[in-house]
């Protein structure tokens, strides 16, 4: 799956990052809390949230996420969209609620795909 | 090639939305030098939660990051407030963070156990009044 596929399956507005829009996807992961987002090491995961602050960007560049979703209709702010721009980070935005937003995601064949190492 | 490189970084608590600065700027680096990407996710992780703490918790401070051939050492040094108990701050979930850091995404109790998780070594000197310095190492 690439972004471009997860986009079309939310249906989901493109806010930033359109040339990178074939990236591979292998994972998704949805959290409002970064630190749990950061626990745990993806692969080309995507990232959910309703957070809509720089740290999400961040927290995305240290992770190397390949793209973040703002749910519930979150619109980031310029800082945000400058940060995004600046690591390379395409944005999406989409209404749906991040039950639903996981839910399509996970029935086109994405999954969790943390690795867990204690 | 047996020269240390040593990096410093001034954090200030002042404005949340810079923290992780120096943690992309260590990234960026690292990425240059060719370490290998799990070593970098690990050093990225790891200091950008003791970034995020220092803000957080104290009155910001200064990261010192030396880089040599066998490993990286990331030191944290602040002159916050100490911790009270540095085996409950260990647990995972146990937080003191106020809600209004808890709304900007962060204070779940993870930041510790997380930089402990991605370190190979990890010590936490601190004393109540006078500040904390963390001390991880990433093994190359």
């Amino acid at each position: 799956m690439t972004v471009e596929d997860v986009r079309a399956t939310l249906g989901a507005r493109v806010i930033c990052g359109e040339e990178y829009l074939n990236r591979e996807v292998y994972s998704a992961c949805g959290s409002d809390m970064m630190s749990d987002v950061l626990a745990f090491v993806k692969d080309r995961s995507v990232l959910l949230t309703g957070l809509c602050n720089p740290q999400v960007i961040r927290t995305a560049e240290m992770m190397d996420i390949v793209c973040v979703i703002f749910v519930r209709g979150k619109k980031p702010d310029d800082m945000i969209i400058e940060l995004a721009k600046e690591k390379e980070i395409p944005i999406l935005c989409t209404g749906h609620r991040m039950f639903s937003a996981c839910g399509m995601l996970y029935a086109r064949g994405l999954n969790g795909g943390a690795s867990y190492n204690e | 090639m047996s020269e240390c490189i040593e990096l410093r970084y001034e954090v200030s608590s002042e404005d949340f939305t810079r923290a992780g600065e120096a943690s992309s700027n260590v990234k960026k680096k690292l990425k240059q030098m060719g370490v290998s990407p799990a070593a970098i996710t690990k050093v990225a992780i790891a200091m950008y939660e003791g970034e995020i703490n220092m803000v957080i918790h104290a009155d910001g401070g200064h990261i010192e990051v030396t880089i040599s051939e066998e490993e990286i050492e990331i030191k944290l040094c602040d002159r916050g407030p100490g911790i009270q108990n540095v085996e409950k701050a260990m647990q995972a979930g146990y937080s003191t963070a106020p809600d209004n850091i808890r709304a900007l995404g962060f204070g779940a109790g993870m930041g510790l156990p997380n930089m402990k998780k991605y370190t190979d070594e990890m010590t936490i000197d601190t004393e109540i009044g006078v500040g904390t310095t963390v001390t991880m190492k990433v093994k190359l």
